[in-house]
């Protein structure tokens, strides 16, 4: 039915595995070749694990499904090598606006300020989405990916799972150390372990119709509550590649979702939507939703992630981006704990951090729910009181839902944060992802995220400042050589001659940015986690302050 | 005890006299929407979430409920 794109089907290979009498054993087996599996699967092996990745079908997503990549996930992307394809074959966009009945009642920009490399937002089709990842999967020494390869039954034991694999082959048997379940909202794994996500479901069904049109809407995000083409209902309009719009339709619970799906039911509704201009119907689902979780995403040896481990409401595009959150933020840790870096409870806080992230994402997806669809007579007083009020004071568009869009979770109570000693201001707080700025260095970085790299991270601040002190220099030495290596980012600003230290790097604030953002004065140092969230920071560099924050970093009792 | 509970309106009857009139003219329906546009423009004018809290409890105190 798709005119902009058509599923590939990939083929089904024989594993040598399949022929090998017992069950072979491998390292780390991810199931389900998503964007959350292909993340994690491309992260583990930029790390140097070798990963085996099955996946039960033979395509990428049918259908556009998660379209809203945000500034994070992109971030995160970038780190990964898929960053710009994403960016340049989707659609950015940071505005929004929200209509009450005919009117536009207010606009908001989720990123008002310059400086940053990536946008709010990038639009892209989750099938696009999946194609980007696979072809950076493609270029990576280290991913076994099987396709038709479906996870039947999973036995969990102390050092790890065995797996019975079906494919048109027939069955066999896998054994790995650690197991990875990325295999969506009714995950077999978890169903095969008898686990099980717990929430509430919402009395409500949606209608996602995409259409292809030559329309002169802006690339934003519009969300309309009872408009007068879709009465009593809420409609959602977003931009995608190749003049694919997505629109969403809410329908109340007595709709049937058969009826519903029928071209001769959609087109009179979109019709009213988009008056006379021309459209190409694309993709129809009717979907309805819940918010629920996991008690813990760690059970020993087997971890879940993305939507196996915790389902949201769609308003907010918290689902795909909470995933690769988790992906980025479990990578690192097994990594380390595979190669013998870290101790095994730095897995514990996989569990813990991304509770924390799926709790915040499940009461911001629920909060959106409860005001799109009120559900008592006052609640909806209230809430047409408020949009009545949000088109001329401002302190009622702050009450306004329409869905809080996706923000990365700040691990602010996380056991892998040392407290600060001195006072800092600004949003760098332990915990929080690593703030983007632009910097010039000799190397050709444009931007300081992309200079942080995945590895641990010392960024050190010192001004205008054209030399070193020597116990500087000799620390940055020191960092570097540790079995567990920091690498320090000098921050300077413009006009400093200084050059690289050894096993350091010198990178120019370009605009005075960072040193606002991170709140820097000269001698001041950002210890960043792997996954560039801040784990401590000081107002002087001390060696020993640094390897202990590292060893706490990775839950390891003593410094190296 | 962030709410006052003792008298603050400088002119009580005026006030309470101000309300009811502006309801005049109303439909049930009508009114429920006024009174909802007032308590989130108070809301916002009073601010404080304990102040707030106070209040809806206080409000919702004396009235059953299952």
């Amino acid at each position: 039915m798709l005119k902009t794109h058509s599923n590939p089907h990939f083929p089904y290979r024989r594993s040598p595995d399949q022929d090998s009498g017992e069950p072979t054993r491998h390292a780390v087996v991810i199931v389900g070749a998503g964007p959350v599996g292909l993340t994690l699967a491309i992260d583990l092996a930029q790390r140097g694990v070798s990963v085996v990745l099955l996946d039960d079908d033979d395509t990428v997503s049918v259908g556009s499904r998660a379209v809203c990549h945000a500034k994070r996930s992109l971030e995160i992307l970038d780190r990964l090598g898929c960053g710009d394809e994403v960016v340049r074959r989707g659609v950015s966009w940071s505005v929004g606006k929200v209509f009450f009945h005919d009117r536009q009642i207010y606009a908001f920009n989720l990123l008002p300020e310059a400086g940053h490399h990536r946008p709010a937002f990038v639009n892209l089709q989750q099938y696009y989405f999946e194609e980007l990842l696979l072809d950076r999967v493609s270029e990576l020494p280290g991913i076994d990916l099987r396709w038709r390869h479906g996870v039947s039954e999973v036995v969990a034991a102390d050092a790890g799972a065995r797996l019975t694999v079906n494919t048109p082959d027939g069955e066999y048997q896998l054994d790995c150390d650690w197991l990875i379940a990325c295999d969506g909202a009714k995950s077999p794994v978890r169903h095969a372990l008898g686990l099980e996500s717990r929430g509430q479901v919402f009395r409500d069904r949606f209608l996602i119709a995409d259409v292809l049109m030559k329309a002169d809407y802006p690339t934003e995000r519009w969300f309309w509550f009872d408009p007068p083409f879709h009465p009593g209902q809420s409609t959602l309009l977003h931009r995608q590649a190749d003049n694919v719009w997505r629109i969403d339709f809410q329908l109340g619970w007595d709709a049937d979702p058969e009826v519903e799906k029928q071209p001769e039911k959609v087109l009179p509704r979109l019709k009213q939507m988009l008056g006379t201009r021309e459209f190409d119907l694309e993709w129809v689902s009717v979907y309805t939703f819940t918010c629920r979780r996991m008690e813990r995403f760690r059970h020993g040896r087997v971890f879940f992630a993305g939507d196996a481990a915790h389902q949201l409401s769609p308003f907010g595009a918290r689902g795909a981006n909470s995933g690769i959150q988790d992906a980025d933020n479990l990578a690192w840790k097994l990594a380390l704990v595979v190669q013998g870096s870290a101790p095994e409870a730095l897995l514990e806080t996989y569990s813990s951090e991304r509770v924390q992230a799926a709790d915040e994402n499940i009461l911001n997806s629920t909060r959106a729910t409860d005001f799109i669809t009120p559900k008592s007579a006052v609640s909806k007083v209230f809430r047409d009181a408020t949009l009545s009020l949000a088109e001329h004071y401002p302190f009622a568009r702050k009450l306004v839902n329409s869905g809080r869009l996706s923000q990365p979770t700040v691990y602010a109570n996380s056991p892998l944060n040392t407290a600060d000693l001195d006072g800092f201001v600004g949003a760098m707080i332990p915990g929080a992802p690593a703030a983007d700025a632009p910097v010039e260095s000799t190397r050709g970085y444009g931007w300081l995220l992309d200079a942080l790299g995945g590895e641990f991270a010392l960024l050190y601040y010192c001004g205008t400042a054209d030399q070193l002190p020597r116990r500087i220099i000799e620390a940055i030495t020191a960092l570097a050589r540790d079995e567990l290596a920091i690498r320090v980012i000098v921050l300077t600003l413009p006009g400093s001659g200084l050059a690289n230290p050894e096993g350091g790097e010198v990178l120019c604030d370009a605009e005075g940015l960072a040193a606002v953002r991170y709140d820097l004065r000269p001698g001041s140092c950002y210890l960043l986690r792997p996954d560039q969230h801040v784990c401590a920071r000081w107002r002087w560099l001390d060696l020993e302050h640094i390897r202990k924050a590292r060893a706490r970093a990775i839950q390891a009792s003593e410094t190296a | 005890m962030k709410l006052k509970t003792d008298s603050n309106l400088p002119a009580p009857d005026d006030f309470y006299e101000t309300l009811i009139a502006m309801h005049r003219d109303l439909t049930d329906e009508q009114s429920q929407f006024v009174n909802a546009r007032l308590i989130l423009l108070l809301a916002n004018h009073i601010g404080d979430p304990e102040a707030l809290r106070e209040a809806m409890d206080k409000a919702r105190a004396e009235v059953g409920g299952p």
